[in-house]
C-alpha cells in the first residue's frame, strides 16, 4: 500500500462529466491492499464507470461483507454511502436497503470467500429475489487476509503458494448465477479495464440482479506458477466471447461491425450493450446454451469473459412484489399510519 | 361420590383435552368468546404440540370474576376428548370436579376416580347419526360438546348463536349445521344431567371496553401504527404469527389507493441471519424496520446484533421466547433468552430489552420500541413469549392518539445538511453519547462509511488504541443516557410489606394473584414489575428499600436475577429465586408455594 495521499486537484485540461464532476470526484481513500492487487484495478474501473455514467456519488449505496474485496468500497466513491457489514451477508443488507429506498443505485462488492463459502446462501437468494443491484465478485481463488487458504472458487489442481494442491471442485459464480436465473451475468478480468468498464456500466443499468464475476489475481498469495488465478494463467486462458460497448440511452447506435455479427441488447433505461461476437455461435440470451457452453469451457480450463447471459425481460423484486414506486422512506407518517378510528374498527373483530 | 361440589360461580377452570388437527380450536374459541360476551372475565391458554396432526393438545379456560389472568393450578371441569391422555387428564381434575367424556364406547376401566363426577355423553354416536361425511363428523363433535357445556355451565344460547352467525355470515351452508350441532349437545345435557352444574357462568358487566387478543397480533398492530415499512423474517414458532398478522394488516391498510401498490415491503428471508441483515439494511436507509424471531433465531442473529450495537443502527427485534435450550420445546413458553438477548454477540455488547406483560403492552411497547430504537440508535429487543404471543388474553381496548408522530431521534435530513459546515457520524456533539445520523441518498454531505471495524468520530477506519477506547467509552456513556429513556417499572405497594417481589413480562398475572392470596394469609409484599433493561433508578430504589426480594421468573437459571446481580446494586443475599420452567405458563399456586417454602426456610434459619 502507499501512504501518501494524493491532493484532490484537477488539471484544467481534464474532462468533466455531465454533472460537471472530475473523475477524481469519484475516487476513494488510498488503498491499503498490496501493490499490484487486482482489486485496485477493479476500483479504478468502477471509478471510471461511475464517472462516465455521470452518476451522483451520493445516490450510490456501496455494500460489502468481509475480506480484501470487501474493504475496497473505501477506495472508490468516497462521497457515496457505504455499509461494510459482516462476512457473507452483504446481499441481505443490500436487500433491506433496497426495500427501504429503491431509488438508490446499489453496488455490492464481494469476494469468492464472502460469496461462495460463508455467503453462498445469501448470494443465491439475492439472485432468486432478483434484487436490483450490481453484484461484483472480486475473485482470486484464495483467502488473502488470513494468508493464503484455498477458497471455493479454486480450481482442481491449482496449487497454493507453499505447494498444497487443491482437490475439491470449484464453485463457479457465473454458472451458479445463470443457473439461479440472474438476469445479467458477466465475467471480466481485472487486467482488462477496456472490457470491464462496459460490462460494469451494463450491470449498473440492468434492472435486477447483475452479477459481474471478475478474476482478480492476488499478487501476494495466488500469483505463482501452478495457480490458475494468477495474472499469467488468466492472460493465457481467458478469451472474450464478444467485444462489448455500452451505449447510453440518448445516443444513436452506429454499426461498424467489421464483418462480425453485431447485437444490440436493450437495457431497462433505454441504454444498450453492443456485442460484437468473437465466438461465432454464442448467444448470451440463451440460458441453457450459455450454461452448457460455459460448463464445457470450465472443464477445459478456459476462462471465457464478456456478457455471459442476459434476460432482457427480467422482472425485479419490487415489480414482482408490487411495491409502490415512491421509496418507502419518503412516505409520510399519515400515509402509513391508519389512525385511531381504524384501530377501533380493527379491534371490533376481537370483541 | 359423596363429596358435594361447592358453588363456583364465575370462578372455575375448564380444560379441554383434544387431538391436534381435529378442528377443536374453533370450538374452544367459541366457548371462550361466549363467556367473554356474557361479560365475565376470562382467559385461555393453549398447550399445543410441535405437530400438525395427531398429538395431544389442551385448551385451558379460566373464568375469573376477579379478573385474574394466569393459571390457577386447578381444573374444575375436564373435557376429555383424547383417549391417549385419559389417564393424566383424569388425574388432573381437582377433587369434587367433573370429567366430561365421550361415552360412545365403554370407558369404565380407564375412568376410575371416585372423588369426581363423571359425565358421559355419546358424542361420536350422536354426530354419526346426524352427519354423513367423515370430516363433518369430526368437526361437529367439537361443536356438539360446546352445546353440552352450554347447558352444564349455563351459557347463554343466544350469545353462542350470535357468534356463530358472525363467524359463518359468509358461509351460510355451514351456519345451519353448526347451530344443529350445538342444539344436539345442549338437548342431550338438559335431558340427562342436572343443569347447570355448581360451576357455572352468571352474566356480569366486566368485559365492556375489552378485547380478547393475542400478543403477536397486538405487536403487529403496534408495528403498523408506529410506521414500520420494512419487515424481514424467517418462519419460527412462536413468532411466526406476528409477521403473518403484520402482512394481513398491511394488505388491508397499506395499499396505495391510487396505484393499488404496497406501501410496505415484507421479505421472507432464507434464514435469520439474512432476516436481521435485511432489517439493518432498511434501518440504515431510514425506514422503520423490524424482525420477529424466537430463541434459535436470536442465536443466529448474534453477529449482526453486535454490528448494530457497534455501528449504532436502530433495530426493533421481537423475541417471542419459547422453551430452550437448543430446539427445546418449540411450542411451550419460557423466559429463558434474557441473558442471551441482553449480551448478544461477541465483544463488549449490551442491548436494550423491553418486557411486555400481555398483548396490551405488546401494542404500546412496540410503538415505544420503534421510538427508542431511533432515539437511542441501537437495537431494542421486545422480549415477549409464547404465552403472551400466541394465547388469547382479555385486555382493555388499545387507544391511539392521532397526534402521535414518530420520534426519529437525531437525524440530519436534506435541509439541515444543506446548511451544515460538516458532518461527523460518530461525534458526540450533545455530550449524551448519542450522535447524529443521516440517511443514504439524502445529501452529499451526509455520506459516511458504516463499518463494524474500529472507527473514528468521522467514521474512518482505525486501529489506534486511543481512538478505539474513546469509542468504547462513549458507547458506555450512551448506555447511561439510555437508562433515563427506559419505560418505568410498575410498582404495586402493600401496607406493612414484609418483603419485595420482582418479576417481568408474562409472570405478572400469576404474581399479582399470588400476592393477593399471601396478603390474605398475613404476608403482604411489595411488587415491582420491571419493564426494561437497563434497569433505571426506580429499580435501584426498590432494591434499596427491601431487604429481601423474591425474583420470580420462568427459567431454570434465574436469568433476571443474574442480570440484577450484574447490573444493579442488588446483593446475592438479598435476592431469592422463584423459578418455573416446565414449559407451561406460570401458575399462581406455584408462586405462592415457593414463596411460602422460602419464607419458612428463612424463618427457621433466623
Amino acid at each position: 500500500m502507499s501512504f501518501i495521499s494524493k491532493p484532490k486537484v484537477g488539471h484544467p485540461a481534464l474532462q468533466r462529466n455531465e454533472l460537471g464532476l472530475w473523475q477524481r470526484d469519484y475516487e476513494g481513500t488510498i488503498s491499503t491492499l498490496c501493490a499490484g492487487c487486482g482489486h485496485d484495478s477493479i476500483s479504478a474501473a468502477l471509478i471510471q464507470t461511475f464517472f462516465e455514467l455521470s452518476i451522483e456519488p451520493y445516490r450510490v449505496a456501496k455494500t460489502s461483507g468481509i475480506g480484501c474485496s470487501s474493504k475496497t468500497p473505501a477506495y472508490f466513491l468516497s462521497q457515496s454511502h457505504a455499509f461494510n457489514s459482516v462476512h457473507g451477508r452483504m446481499p441481505s443488507v443490500t436487500m433491506g436497503a433496497n426495500a427501504a429506498n429503491s431509488s438508490m443505485i446499489f453496488v455490492g462488492i464481494s469476494g469468492d470467500g464472502d460469496s461462495l463459502s460463508i455467503g453462498m446462501g445469501q448470494f443465491c437468494h439475492a439472485i432468486r429475489r432478483n434484487l436490483n443491484m450490481a453484484y461484483i465478485i472480486e475473485n482470486n481463488g484464495v483467502y488473502g487476509l488470513t494468508k493464503g487458504q484455498f477458497s471455493a472458487s479454486a480450481d482442481i489442481g491449482s496449487t497454493a503458494k507453499k505447494g498444497e494442491v487443491n482437490n475439491q471442485k470449484p464453485i463457479d459464480a457465473a454458472l451458479t448465477a445463470i443457473n439461479q436465473g440472474a438476469g445479467y451475468v458477466a465475467r471480466g478480468f481485472s487486467g482488462d479495464k477496456e472490457q470491464l468498464v462496459p460490462l460494469l456500466k451494463g450491470a449498473l443499468r440492468h434492472k435486477g440482479m447483475a452479477l459481474v464475476d471478475i478474476i482478480s489475481p492476488c499478487v501476494t498469495f495466488n500469483d505463482h506458477e501452478g495457480s490458475t488465478k494468477s495474472y499469467a494463467h488468466t492472460r493465457e486462458h481467458y478469451h472474450q466471447l464478444e467485444q462489448t460497448d455500452f451505449v447510453p440511452p440518448a445516443e444513436e447506435i452506429t454499426v461498424s461491425s467489421e464483418g462480425r455479427e453485431l447485437t444490440p441488447v436493450r437495457l431497462h433505461d433505454g441504454s444498450h450493450i453492443l456485442l460484437r461476437n468473437v465466438e461465432k455461435d454464442y448467444d448470451p440470451r440463451d440460458q441453457a446454451g450459455a450454461f452448457a457452453y460455459l460448463k464445457n469451457c470450465q472443464l477445459r480450463g478456459e476462462i471465457p469473459t464478456g456478457l455471459l447471459f442476459i434476460d432482457e425481460n427480467s422482472i425485479d423484486f419490487h415489480e414482482r412484489n408490487n411495491t409502490i414506486e415512491t421509496p418507502l422512506i419518503d412516505l409520510d407518517h399519515e400515509d402509513i399510519c391508519p389512525g385511531a378510528d381504524v384501530l377501533a374498527e380493527m379491534l371490533g373483530r376481537y370483541r | 361420590m359423596s363429596e358435594k361440589t361447592p358453588q363456583r360461580v364465575n370462578d372455575f377452570v375448564v380444560k379441554l383435552a383434544n387431538v391436534n388437527g381435529t378442528g377443536s380450536a374453533s370450538a374452544n374459541g367459541l366457548l371462550m368468546k361466549t363467556i367473554f360476551r356474557m361479560g365475565v372475565p376470562v382467559t385461555a391458554k393453549n398447550f399445543f404440540p410441535s405437530n400438525i396432526q395427531g398429538l395431544p393438545t389442551w385448551y385451558e379456560i379460566r373464568v375469573s370474576k376477579d379478573g385474574y389472568q394466569s393459571r390457577s393450578g386447578r381444573v374444575d371441569l375436564m373435557v376429555a376428548m383424547n383417549a391417549q391422555t385419559y389417564a393424566n387428564d383424569l388425574a388432573e381434575v381437582t377433587a369434587g370436579g367433573y370429567l366430561l367424556y365421550d361415552s360412545s364406547w365403554p370407558r369404565d376401566r380407564q375412568l376410575k376416580r371416585d372423588d369426581i363426577h363423571l359425565l358421559g355423553v355419546p358424542l361420536a354416536k350422536m354426530v354419526n347419526q346426524q352427519y354423513s361425511d367423515p370430516r363433518s363428523r369430526i368437526l361437529f363433535k367439537n361443536i356438539a360438546y360446546v352445546g353440552v357445556l352450554s347447558a352444564l355451565l349455563d351459557l347463554d344460547p343466544a350469545v353462542i348463536d350470535e357468534i356463530l352467525d358472525q363467524l359463518f355470515a359468509r358461509k351460510t351452508s355451514l351456519l345451519e349445521a353448526n347451530h344443529q350441532a350445538v342444539a344436539l349437545g345442549r338437548d342431550y345435557a338438559l335431558e340427562h344431567f342436572e343443569c347447570p352444574l355448581p360451576i357455572r357462568v352468571e352474566p356480569m358487566d366486566k368485559t365492556k371496553g375489552h378485547v380478547v387478543i393475542d400478543g403477536n397480533t397486538a405487536a403487529a398492530m403496534g408495528c403498523l401504527f408506529a410506521g414500520a415499512s420494512v419487515g424481514a423474517w424467517y418462519p419460527i414458532t412462536p413468532s411466526t404469527s406476528l409477521m403473518d398478522a403484520f402482512k394481513s394488516l398491511c394488505e388491508r391498510y397499506r395499499i396505495d389507493p391510487e396505484t393499488g401498490k404496497n406501501r410496505f415491503c415484507i421479505i421472507q428471508a432464507e434464514d435469520e441471519l439474512a432476516a436481521i441483515g435485511m432489517t439493518l439494511g432498511a434501518t440504515w436507509s431510514g425506514a422503520r424496520s423490524f424482525t420477529p424471531t424466537s430463541g434459535p433465531g436470536l442465536s443466529l442473529m448474534g453477529e449482526f446484533l453486535g454490528l448494530a450495537y457497534f455501528t449504532e443502527l436502530p433495530l426493533v427485534l421481537f423475541d417471542v421466547q419459547r422453551t430452550g435450550p437448543s430446539t427445546g420445546l418449540p411450542t411451550r413458553t419460557q423466559q429463558s433468552d434474557i441473558i442471551a438477548a441482553a449480551y448478544a454477540s461477541h465483544g463488549d455488547t449490551r442491548h436494550v430489552l423491553l418486557f411486555p406483560k400481555d398483548p396490551e403492552e405488546c401494542f404500546y411497547l412496540t410503538v415505544e420500541a420503534f421510538d427508542l430504537a431511533d432515539r437511542l440508535q441501537t437495537p431494542v429487543m421486545v422480549l415477549s413469549d409464547l404465552d403472551i404471543g400466541m394465547n388469547d388474553w382479555m385486555c382493555p381496548e388499545f387507544k391511539w392518539d392521532d397526534n402521535y408522530r414518530p420520534d426519529r431521534g437525531k437525524v440530519l435530513r436534506r435541509e439541515e445538511l444543506d446548511s451544515a459546515d460538516s458532518f461527523s457520524r460518530y461525534l458526540d456533539v450533545d455530550g449524551d453519547g448519542i450522535c447524529y445520523r443521516t440517511y443514504p441518498g439524502d445529501h452529499p454531505k451526509g455520506a459516511y462509511f458504516l463499518r463494524g471495524s474500529g472507527h473514528t468520530a468521522n467514521a474512518k477506519y482505525t486501529e489506534d488504541p486511543d481512538e478505539y477506547t474513546d469509542l468504547m467509552d462513549r458507547l458506555r456513556r450512551k448506555w447511561e443516557t439510555i437508562k433515563s429513556y427506559m419505560p418505568e417499572p410498575v410498582l404495586h405497594s402493600r401496607n406493612k410489606a414484609v418483603a419485595g417481589v420482582l418479576a417481568c413480562g408474562s409472570s405478572d398475572g400469576a404474581v399479582q394473584e399470588a400476592l393477593d392470596r399471601l396478603e390474605e394469609q398475613g404476608v403482604p409484599m411489595d411488587y415491582l414489575r420491571v419493564r426494561a433493561f437497563p434497569f433505571n433508578e426506580q429499580v435501584e430504589a426498590f432494591l434499596a428499600e427491601h431487604e429481601r426480594v423474591f425474583v420470580v421468573e420462568q427459567n431454570r437459571d434465574g436469568q433476571l436475577k443474574m442480570l440484577l446481580l450484574n447490573e444493579s446494586t442488588a446483593t446475592r443475599e438479598q435476592l431469592i429465586s422463584v423459578l418455573h420452567y416446565n414449559g407451561f405458563p406460570l401458575s399462581s399456586d406455584s408462586v405462592i408455594t415457593q414463596i411460602q417454602v422460602a419464607m419458612s426456610a428463612r424463618g427457621a434459619a433466623a
